[in-house]
């Protein structure tokens, strides 16, 4: 006898989980499958969550869920071979209530968060795929999973699967993606001591930093390097487009390397131990290749929808509201008994409407651009390195002298045409 | 203790041994066509981009250690020939991260 639910959702990370507690919470009798062992086991996160869009969906949380750290100082490197250009900003505020973010590690949170969303009333099932959408004249019924007999019903089906999303494409929300749309993460665990962590990054115990680390970290290629504080371990990483490694011929683990053992980020690491290596894409195509997210009896959220600002590095915010206005579409769908692609697309107006919409179109253009224009990062940072070297060496020669020598470093008259035009572009796309 | 020493490289062996795995008996990955592999495709560029080193080029033939497989999906979308048959591997089976 197989089983019907009012909405089944497939993949619990945040956006799914979340999509889940909020339906559980008004009564929605709602299954949440998981492919994974348990949620989280399939899932990688720079480790940067934000407060607000959680506790929009649990209030105060932070009493209770396995965070790391809370940020308060957040630190950008232009890093050139042996040198930085670095700027941060750090706000004791923010280590208070109601606190900006959180580093966390997912393999816990998603526990967690997924075991919040079942004491709502959801159904969480694991160690199962759903292989295909089972549609019907058009229309959106149930899914097929991997276990035997496992087809399960509906009356609405939202995919939360991930960059990897199987089901949008095959219902043709999207074609493949190409390689400049998804940027290839590798990331270790690095376990350090605590105290240790606290001198190095100059915090105290309850306290955490991020550090964004672009140029020389990825070798001129698009992309940052990262290196954030957890509790007793760092998360370490660098992502690239994958059009990047592709051109460059680059392997990742060894471009992740090449940043631990890089002489402005080695001491921080300094005599921790690897616990764990870890790989996965990120979706970074931006405003123009949100999918279509909305059908008869389907919608798409999270990573699945290509929800992610690769410009600030947020996109578990992004899951999480994403599935809570799913779910607040849903709970209005299923008053009105109605799950129709036009009802459902109001989930669409929602997204569009909110920060989400509204950032992604923003910054629609930026990573396209700096794709399209490798010198910001293989020519502009060193440039940036070598002027703030010539500015703070005192040697003798005058203020004058070195600004001159600066000015002659940024090349012809011709070149520095194309620099200033390279500036006016990069404020355009991310103004 | 010395910092230099305690940096010095690690291999993509060494990497993966650091997570667990728990692989199906059989493949979630598959190259269609070797013969593509072997004349339209001269860098191999999924041996040099896969970020677990899954697949190897073995004189006419790519060996692939889906074993060792992070689920990424970088292959299905970087090979230039969309050679790659990529699915998920059976519930509850696969890589399984315990931090992340």
């Amino acid at each position: 006898m197989p089983e019907k639910f009012d909405c089944i959702v497939v993949g619990a990370g945040p956006a799914g989980t979340a999509c889940a507690y909020e339906l559980a919470k008004a009564g929605v009798h709602v299954l949440l499958l998981e492919r994974g062992e348990y949620p989280g086991a399939k899932n990688v996160m720079g480790g940067v969550l934000y407060r607000k869009m959680m506790e929009d969906i649990i209030p105060e949380f932070y009493k209770e869920a396995p965070l790391e750290r809370p940020i308060v100082e957040q630190r950008f490197m232009m890093m050139d071979k042996e040198s930085a250009v670095t700027f941060s900003y750090k706000g004791l505020e923010w280590g208070r209530e109601p606190y900006n973010n959180f580093t966390v590690l997912r393999a816990k949170f998603d526990q967690w968060f997924a075991e919040k969303a079942v004491e709502q009333g959801a159904l969480l099932v694991c160690e199962t795929v759903a292989v295909e959408c089972i549609v019907e004249n058009g229309r959106v019924i149930g899914v097929r999973t991997d276990r035997p007999d496992g087809d399960i019903y509906a009356d609405v089906v939202v995919l939360a699967d991930g960059v990897n999303s199987l089901l949008a494409k095959q219902l043709g929300f999207h074609r493949e993606w190409r390689p400049d749309e998804v940027a290839l993460a590798t990331m270790e665990i690095l376990k350090l001591d605590k105290n240790v962590i606290e001198d190095r990054f100059n915090l105290e115990a309850n306290q955490g930093c991020t550090i964004e680390i672009f140029g020389d970290a990825t070798k001129g290629i698009v992309g940052t390097g990262f290196l954030y504080t957890n509790k007793d371990t760092l998360s370490i990483g660098v992502g690239t487009l994958l059009s990047g490694l592709i051109k460059h011929k680059i392997k990742p683990y060894e471009l992740l390397e090449h940043v631990k053992n890089h002489p402005m980020i080695r001491p921080y690491i300094q005599g921790s131990e690897p616990v764990e290596y870890l790989a996965h894409l990120i979706p970074e195509g931006g405003y123009h290749s949100i999918p279509k997210v909305a059908g008869n009896g389907v919608l798409v959220v999270g990573d699945a929808a290509q929800l992610v600002n690769a410009i600030h590095r947020e996109g578990s915010n992004m899951a999480m509201t994403s599935g809570r206005l799913a779910a607040e579409t849903i709970i209005m769908a299923k008053e009105q008994n109605d799950f129709s692609e036009s009802m459902l697309d109001q989930y669409r107006m929602k997204l569009m409407e909110s920060f989400i919409g509204q950032d992604l179109k923003k910054y629609k253009d930026a990573t396209h651009h700096f794709e399209s224009f490798p010198q910001y990062f293989e020519q502009y940072i060193p440039m940036l390195n070598r002027a703030a070297s010539q500015m703070f060496t005192v040697d003798g020669a005058s203020k004058w002298e070195k600004q001159k020598k600066i000015w002659r470093d940024l090349g012809s008259t011709k070149q520095k045409f194309k620099l200033a035009r390279d500036m006016m572009k990069a404020w355009k796309v991310m103004k | 203790m010395e910092g230099d020493e305690m940096m010095k490289a690690q291999t993509i062996e060494e990497k993966q041994y650091l997570v667990r795995f728990n692989a199906d008996t059989k493949s979630h990955l598959h190259v269609l066509d070797d013969n593509i592999c072997l004349t339209k495709c001269p860098d191999k560029i999924c041996t040099i981009f896969c970020p677990a080193a899954v697949y190897k080029w073995e004189d006419i033939r790519m060996h692939v250690g889906y074993e060792g497989c992070h689920e990424c999906g970088s292959c299905r979308i970087g090979c230039p020939h969309e050679n790659i048959r990529w699915e998920y591997p059976r519930g509850g089976h696969g890589i399984v991260f315990r931090l992340g």
